[in-house]
């Protein structure tokens, strides 16, 4: 069984989903499709060989060959625990989706079926300009889903997220094709986008320094940190539950992915050039967001605001430049996206209580009614703010620890936002489930629905608690390899 | 006498190599014949029939001439990769166009088998534009693509705005023939010669003819075959009258010029500057990366603001323009190559787009304005769709061609040592997003229909007859319950082919290499 089964497994799904099944059944059809695909990922992470620093499972054909363009795909210690996140993420969501109602639903299944298609293909693409055209493709079915089943200013705000995101991926795509005519032009060989293969050509420092700020700009925008967040509050606010779970969970995960996989081992010059830039974008982003996050009065917000800062985490991870940095930023990868969906569900469930408001001054007073909600979303909440116990703890650890190998002020400031999570993750989880009761409180308990969805994700959380090593073994070698490299 | 006869040879005639050209010509005639016929069933389904049978059987030809490279009428014409190719581009965009005017009201107010011979007659000036070895074969071909075209314009009447679109096109084209006429007057004048071959060899060599006076007359001559071209293959700023024709055109006619006209355009634009003036490209590849970098700018800032989709689609082609002119800039062989399979998947993405603006035209009241879309994905999404992937390939999302032409054209681009004008044109492709996604919010995301008719039906009495209104405009009007399983299939076919080729772009490579091998001795 090759990757490209897994990769374009949801999409056929959902295609066939949409052309041959009555729309009422399409939901259940949906989820079940997600869950078989989630069962071929875990075959695969059943089959990964530990202790390898290389790629497995490797497919590769000539895709364009006046290009020298390859479908590439592979797995290895960066990549493998992400693709098996992602299905385990998306399966939620559909699952979530399935149990309610939903206009057209024959698009709305086929858009969740390609977004899952398009980032399963950027996680596993070992070509640059595969890589692209996945990071480029996963945005267009979120387009859709944030203006056809979005609340509010929705046309509006997807297309400020299309038009932010996409401007920074037209910097990435030229940056991507001046790699590989660079590399080839410096030195004498055919043009090729191969991952591999250009790690082998690496390119003179100037031609470096402008390719890196391209990528760069395309990932931030899509993580999203200060200063190119503008269209995150908008978006968040906008998209349906299902969507921005896993927008938040995944598609920004992707960006942080990018830069492990393309930047530095592509450019490594240039991020030891801009390592300190991009440390205080991160320290700027972690302190920003706290602050707003514990500021803000919006349930939705304070998940999203504290979804930023936990990107600006896995940042300064990754620009820390040490394994340690790297290694943490990988696993907080994982536990941030475990816990950011479960939060915007648990949001979704709170709004249903309080009179369909996401604000927190409506709330309070729902776990009298709710007991099992109430213990979900605290050990959600306990996981977000890093309790010592909870995997989160440890990789905010490593990544600190990473930190202050390479520069000791900004680790230093970084614990503020340490400080801030515990604050904002309290404070939402007090004032919504106990305090005074919000004037349309209408409490009951968590029902099916949202069970269904919530509790495989708070067992896998639970279960990174007492068993980070899990990831962290598979992660090691690679990182090791690869990203240990620019010094 | 009957042995003296048999000792005149007549000049070697390459029937092969013609047959194109013979196959149109005889086409359009026996179209306008049979046009004449009084039974309307002739009129109204023969001569189409026959028309798709002319282009038909040209791009037959066209296929099956394919890998040969041979100079016919006394080196007056070649036909090799790139001619053909281009060729075949011109017939599928006639072919679509034939289709979409099959209910057309511009086909029955112009007469049938003149509307149709007129589609055919320019095909072939575009044939032999792009085909053109000669700067007098080259003039030739410009008039027999651009005067059928006026006409076509014009070929709804009765209304106003087709009208004026034919009678600005003719005098703004007209200036632009004089321009080129004038140009190509210099650029003979300064090598002596009107072969491309010949003018190439007196430009890299530098042996001009008037002496300290050749210089001079080979750069004016450039400039003003620079206007000419860049006023038919609607570059920035020769563009302005482009959203007005678009706008006021038959619809099918509009896609027809957006497309064939602006690949022939193209085409000439190759065949000239990549060919015959190749040994003064340090003189006009700069001015051209100026034009294209302005047209890019224009065409898509020009785009924004505006509610009627073929005038959007004007401008959206004005910007397009400028991303295929970077292609000529480069002067490589990868930028010749780029240009070419940029004008492939430009037919496509556009062609869809034009077919659902036909059909959304006759099912509303608001004309071709962007509102009239609303609501499209529910009510139609044999439509809306392939708007959707045509507006998203034109914006170059991955999984459409659109994705693989801005990728070519970017490489070309960086690899020539043109790394600024790729910049250009990537930020054109982000300021693109503006109005390619209002469309696609606008059919799925859209609340209900707001009628706001872009230009009102013409009310009887108000002009004469003649000068663009008619009482009977009304009665002439398309069955509105009709269905229009035609535009359905050119919608759908060429969106199809939009996504398919986005993902397996491998046959397009081979196309745009070889017709790109066609013009030779240049940088790889």
């Amino acid at each position: 069984m090759t990757l490209s089964i897994l990769i374009w497994l949801p999409l056929a799904i959902s295609l066939a989903a949409a052309l041959f099944v009555p729309p009422r059944l399409i939901g259940r059809v949906a989820a079940a499709g997600s869950i078989v695909t989630l069962g071929v990922a875990i075959s695969f992470l059943a089959r990964f060989k530990l202790g390898h620093a290389g790629l497995q499972f490797v497919t590769d054909r000539a895709w364009i060959s006046a290009l020298g363009i390859h479908y590439k795909l592979g797995l290895d210690g960066l990549n493998v625990a992400l693709v098996v996140l992602t299905c385990v993420l998306f399966g939620a969501a559909q699952i979530w989706s399935a149990f309610r109602e939903w206009e057209r639903p024959r698009s709305y299944y086929f858009h969740f079926g390609l977004a899952q298609s398009a980032v399963l293909a950027a996680f596993c693409a070992q070509d640059l300009a595969l890589f692209v055209a996945a990071f480029d493709l996963m945005l267009i079915p979120f387009y859709f889903l944030t203006g056809m089943w979005g609340t509010g200013e929705r046309v509006r705000a997807t297309t400020k997220l299309v038009v932010y995101t996409l401007v920074g991926s037209f910097f990435m795509l030229a940056g991507a094709i001046a790699t590989g005519v660079i590399a080839s032009d410096q030195h004498g060989t055919s043009i090729t986008f191969v991952l591999s293969a250009l790690r082998a050509l690496p390119l003179s420092h100037a031609s470096q320094e402008w390719i890196f700020l391209a990528f760069g700009a395309a990932f931030l925008v899509k993580m999203p940190l200060v200063p190119f967040h503008g269209w995150l509050a908008d978006g968040y606010k906008s998209m349906p539950i299902p969507a921005v779970a896993v927008f938040s969970g995944i598609l920004s995960k992707v960006a942080a992915y990018g830069f492990l996989r393309i930047v530095l081992p592509l450019f490594p010059y240039a991020a030891v050039h801009f390592q300190m830039l991009m440390l205080l974008i991160a320290l700027v982003s972690i302190l920003w967001a706290t602050s707003l996050a514990f500021t803000t009065g919006d349930a939705r917000l304070v998940v999203a605001y504290s979804s930023v800062a936990q990107l600006g985490f896995i940042t300064l991870g990754i620009f820390s430049l040490r394994t340690q940095g790297a290694q943490g930023a990988l696993l907080q990868m994982l536990n941030h996206a475990l816990v950011t969906a479960p939060l915007f569900f648990i949001v979704a469930a709170l709004a249903a209580r309080a009179g369909g408001s996401e604000k927190l001054a409506d709330m309070g007073g729902i776990a009298f009614r709710a007991p099992v909600l109430a213990a979900v979303f605290l050990i959600i909440a306990l996981a977000t703010l890093a309790m010592p116990g909870s995997s989160n703890f440890i990789g905010e650890f490593m990544i600190l620890l990473g930190a202050f190998k390479a520069k000791l002020a900004i680790a230093i400031i970084a614990f503020a936002g340490v400080v801030g999570a515990s604050f904002y993750a309290l404070r939402v989880f007090i004032g919504a489930m106990h305090n005074r009761s919000g004037p349309k409180v209408a409490s009951h308990e968590i029902g099916l629905a949202d069970l269904a969805a919530l509790v495989p994700l708070v067992l896998v959380v639970l279960v990174f608690a007492f068993y980070p090593q899990f990831a962290l073994k598979r992660s090691q070698p690679t990182v090791n390899a690869q990203v240990a490299q620019p010094r | 006498m009957i042995a003296l006869a048999a000792h005149i040879h007549g000049p070697h005639i390459d029937w092969r190599g013609l047959s194109p050209f013979v196959a149109l010509t005889a086409g359009g005639l026996i179209v306008l014949l049979v046009g004449l016929l009084r039974s309307a069933v002739a009129r109204e389904r023969v001569v189409p029939l026959i028309t798709v049978a002319t282009l038909g059987a040209a791009i037959a030809f066209e296929v099956g001439y394919f890998r040969h490279h041979v100079s016919i009428v006394s080196g007056a014409l070649r036909i090799d990769d790139l001619a053909l190719t281009l060729d075949i581009v011109f017939g599928v965009s006639a072919l679509a166009a034939v289709l979409l005017s099959l209910r057309e009201r511009a086909a029955d107010s112009a007469g049938h088998g003149e509307y149709h011979a007129l589609v055919i007659f320019s095909v072939l000036g575009m044939a032999v534009l792009v085909s053109a070895q000669n700067l007098v074969t080259l003039f030739l071909g410009f008039e027999l693509l651009s005067i059928p075209l006026y006409v076509l314009c014009a070929a709804e009447y009765r209304r106003e705005g087709s009208l004026e679109s034919g009678l600005k096109y003719l005098v703004i084209g007209s200036v632009g023939s004089a321009t080129l006429v004038y140009g190509l007057a210099l650029v003979y004048g300064a090598t002596g010669s009107t072969d491309f071959s010949l003018i190439a060899n007196a430009v890299s060599r530098g042996k001009l003819a008037g002496g300290l006076l050749g210089d001079p007359l080979l750069y004016a001559g450039i400039g003003l075959v620079v206007v000419g071209f860049a006023f038919k293959a609607s570059v920035a700023p020769f563009h302005q009258w482009t959203p007005d024709v678009y706008e006021g055109a038959p619809t099918p006619i509009t896609a027809f010029m957006a497309t064939a006209t602006k690949a022939a355009a193209l085409g000439v634009f190759l065949r000239f500057f990549d060919v015959a003036v190749i040994g003064a490209q340090n003189t006009w590849a700069p001015m051209l990366a100026a034009l294209a970098t302005i047209t890019i700018i224009v065409g898509n800032i020009g785009a924004l603001g505006q509610s009627s989709l073929k005038r959007m689609l004007g401008y959206s082609g004005v910007a397009q323009a400028g991303y295929m002119l970077a292609g000529v800039v480069v002067g490589t062989q990868l930028g010749v190559q780029a240009t070419v399979l940029y004008i492939l998947i430009y037919l496509a993405m556009n062609l869809a787009a034009f077919a659902v603006i036909v059909a959304v035209e006759r099912e509303g009241d608001s004309g071709d304005d962007i509102s009239g879309l609303a609501g499209l994905g529910r009510r139609a999404p044999w439509l809306a769709w392939p708007m959707t992937i045509s507006m998203l390939a034109l914006a170059g999302i991955p999984g459409t061609v659109g994705f693989i032409g801005k990728f070519q054209l970017i490489h070309a681009l960086v690899n020539g040592q043109y790394t600024w004008l790729a910049i250009v044109l990537v930020v054109g492709s982000m300021i693109s997003l503006g109005y390619y996604l209002r469309v696609v919010a606008t059919m799925w995301m859209g609340g209900a229909a707001q009628a706001a008719p872009a230009y009102a039906p013409i009310a009887g009495a108000a002009h004469p007859p003649m000068a663009g209104g008619s009482s009977e405009a009304a009665t002439l009007a398309p069955d509105r319950a009709a269905p229009h399983p035609e535009l359905v299939l050119v919608a759908v076919v060429f969106a199809a082919l939009s996504v398919f080729f986005g993902i397996f772009p491998q046959p397009l490579f081979h196309l745009a290499s070889h017709a790109g091998h066609a013009i030779v001795g240049l940088v790889p």
